[in-house]
């Protein structure tokens, strides 16, 4: 079953917040949503979550009860317990006890919080809530898992089990969609939605954007002279279309693509080459 | 120290409610004492019945306004007139005597009545209802009202922001939960609780302050459900405009506060000018007030008390489609909802929404 949205815009307040954003995402697949702060990867996902109508466009998702999601604030009660937080949920999702009860002792041994079956949700570490955030969302088994920022200042530990959490689940069939700002993170999905102010920079399999950048991209210890200079820890790159001039060529990843990208689009250039929409 | 103040000033000048609240307080608590806090009861209304009621009635002296006179009446249509809550005071002017009832659930307007008795040196006075006339007797049926008030109200309004607080509500909202669920799922508790808070006033004042309760348990607990679903609407509403705690409690405390003084719990409502006496109406409590001191001291059954009950019922249909309406805006905004309507958002054939 394929999910997702279909050239979708959303005005709110006489501002387009979102404009003709387009994602799809099948069963058993990854998407990752890339963007910076008020880029709209949380109204994207509203959207998708049904929170937000589209003004324009067409929003293709399961049934509620079909849906998990995993709010940016993780949606954990504090002043339930981890026990008391999935049952709750698994209840709302209409599941029979015994088997909620199955479920939730094998996502609570999972997510390593068995220990922490019987502690507050206010009492938890931060990646213990968020991966307690994953859980519930996934309690009853969705067709689409919806995860706003799930690993958002989770220790690498948590955010480890946290991804193991949901590889398994599109192993079961699950299709999920998270929203991240965290570029090496996307690379684990199957197809990368790059947002800026609202519209789609640029989308497709993390290799194939990167493969799609025309050009060269040449690395140099000091700050070149000229446009698309972008600096990568202690060292600079600059993108050359025509494959000309000094520094070391260098082989493009992910982030280099999507900084690209930006300063391409902020010169006003045509991102048609790049684009690869699904 | 300079920057401080000016960041103060620039912080309650964004924090509109606080700033509303800081300057309509001292201006509502004016109007209230300087209209309202009155204990003097300037005008009585009295019935006069019995075979010299023409004659005895153009006899009465101020405060007391002659309402109605009924030479056919008895004593006991006097009594009657007294539990239904028609006058506070009946004259009955029998053949042989004369003799002056006071209603004792009206406590401040039965004193006034009883000294300008005294001063025209009237015949035999009877107090019914609440004969010591004790303070606590009227009193305790009020506070039963106002803890309602407070449960309801305050208490509600904390537990539903809490949840937008922590990002719990927006959980909500995309669980397959109908905003009609979510809203009863999340008043019940308070409902029982504040039952049971009912249940522990009314029995303390019965058996440890002695309050009489005439009248039936069943009639009081039917008053009390219709005004703890006014109270837990408005405290849910408060909640849907709140964006925390303390946003909610100040709200909270805006609308406590008036009822407590304006319905009649504390100062008569006889006492206050007409306009005041208005704001009063709009009040649940002035209503409960009614129904508790009623059912308690005087025994009124249902049909005597149908006004406050239809008052109630009219307020309570009013404040809990509005603070539906109000939560279900919030668990299901206008645009997705207007969006699957028009089947902008697409449903997987086969699937349930």
């Amino acid at each position: 079953m394929n999910w997702g949205l279909t050239s979708v815009s959303v005005v709110r307040g006489g501002g387009t917040i979102l404009e003709e954003a387009t994602l799809k995402v099948s069963a058993g697949e990854i998407v990752a949503v890339v963007g910076g702060d008020g880029s709209g990867k949380s109204t994207l996902l509203g959207v998708l979550v049904g929170r937000l109508g589209p003004s324009a466009g067409v929003a293709r998702t399961p049934a509620r009860s079909r849906i998990g999601f995993l709010p940016a604030s993780s949606g954990v009660y504090p002043d339930l317990t981890v026990l008391e937080n999935l049952r709750f949920a698994a209840a709302a999702y209409g599941m029979p006890p015994a088997l909620a009860a199955d479920r939730i002792w094998a996502l609570l041994d999972r997510t390593g919080l068995t220990p922490a079956a019987h502690r507050l949700g206010g009492r938890l570490s931060g990646g213990m809530r968020q991966k307690l955030g994953v859980a519930r969302a996934l309690v009853h088994e969705p067709d689409l898992l919806i995860l706003d920022e799930p690993t958002t200042g989770v220790d690498p530990v948590s955010r480890s089990d946290v991804w193991w959490l949901i590889t398994r689940e599109t192993a079961r069939g699950c299709a999920v969609v998270f929203s991240t700002t965290y570029l090496d993170e996307a690379e684990r999905a199957g197809h990368v939605v790059v947002l800026q102010a609202g519209r789609v920079l640029t989308q497709g399999p993390p290799d194939g954007i990167v493969a799609a950048i025309p050009g060269e991209v040449r690395l140099f210890p000091t700050r070149p002279v000229g446009p698309f200079v972008w600096r990568r820890g202690r060292s600079w790159r600059v993108w050359r279309e025509d494959g000309t001039g000094d520094g070391t060529v260098v082989r493009p990843d992910l982030q280099d693509a999507v900084v690209l990208a930006a300063l391409r689009r902020a010169a006003g250039e045509s991102l048609d080459r790049t684009e690869t929409p699904r | 120290m300079w920057a401080m103040i000016v960041k103060e000033f620039r912080q309650m000048r964004r924090d509109r409610r606080t700033l509303a609240m800081m300057i309509v307080m001292p201006v509502l608590l004016l109007i209230v004492f300087g209209y309202a806090a009155s204990f003097d009861v300037t005008s009585i209304p009295v019935r006069v019945v019995g075979v010299h009621a023409a004659e005895v009635a153009g006899r009465l002296p101020a405060p007391f306004e002659v309402t109605a006179i009924a030479s056919a009446e008895d004593r006991s249509d006097a009594t009657r007139a007294l539990r239904d809550g028609v006058v506070p005071v009946v004259v009955v002017a029998d053949a042989d005597a004369v003799t002056v009832l006071l209603d004792g659930s009206e406590l401040f307007t039965a004193n006034a009545a009883r000294a300008a008795l005294a001063r025209a040196g009237a015949p035999q006075v009877e107090v019914l209802f609440n004969p010591d006339l004790r303070t606590s007797a009227v009193m305790v049926p009020g506070l039963a009202g106002m803890i309602l008030l407070f449960v309801g109200t305050v208490i509600t309004s904390l537990g539903v922001v809490r949840e937008r607080q922590t990002g719990t509500l927006e959980q909500l909202a995309v669980m397959p939960l109908r905003p009609r669920d979510v809203f009863l799922g999340k008043i019940a508790p308070y409902f029982l609780v504040a039952a049971l808070d009912l249940t522990v006033v009314v029995a303390a004042g019965t058996l440890l302050f002695g309050v009489p309760f005439h009248g039936s348990l069943l009639v009081l607990a039917l008053g009390a459900v219709l005004f703890l679903f006014v109270t837990l609407g408005t405290g849910v509403l408060i909640s849907s405009v709140s964006q925390n705690q303390g946003q909610a409690i100040q709200l909270a405390m805006m609308t406590l506060l008036p009822q407590v003084l304006l319905s009649g719990l504390i100062f008569p409502l006889r006492s206050m000018p007409l306009g005041v006496r208005w704001i009063g109406y709009l009040l649940p409590l002035t209503y409960f007030t009614q129904i508790s001191r009623g059912v308690m001291l005087r025994g009124a059954p249902l049909t005597t008390l149908w006004q406050p009950f239809l008052y109630l019922t009219l307020l309570g249909v009013a404040v809990v489609t509005f603070a539906m309406l109000r939560f279900r805006a919030f668990l299901a905004p206008q645009g997705a909802r207007r969006a699957r309507r028009r089947g902008v958002l697409a449903l997987a054939a086969g699937s349930k929404p």
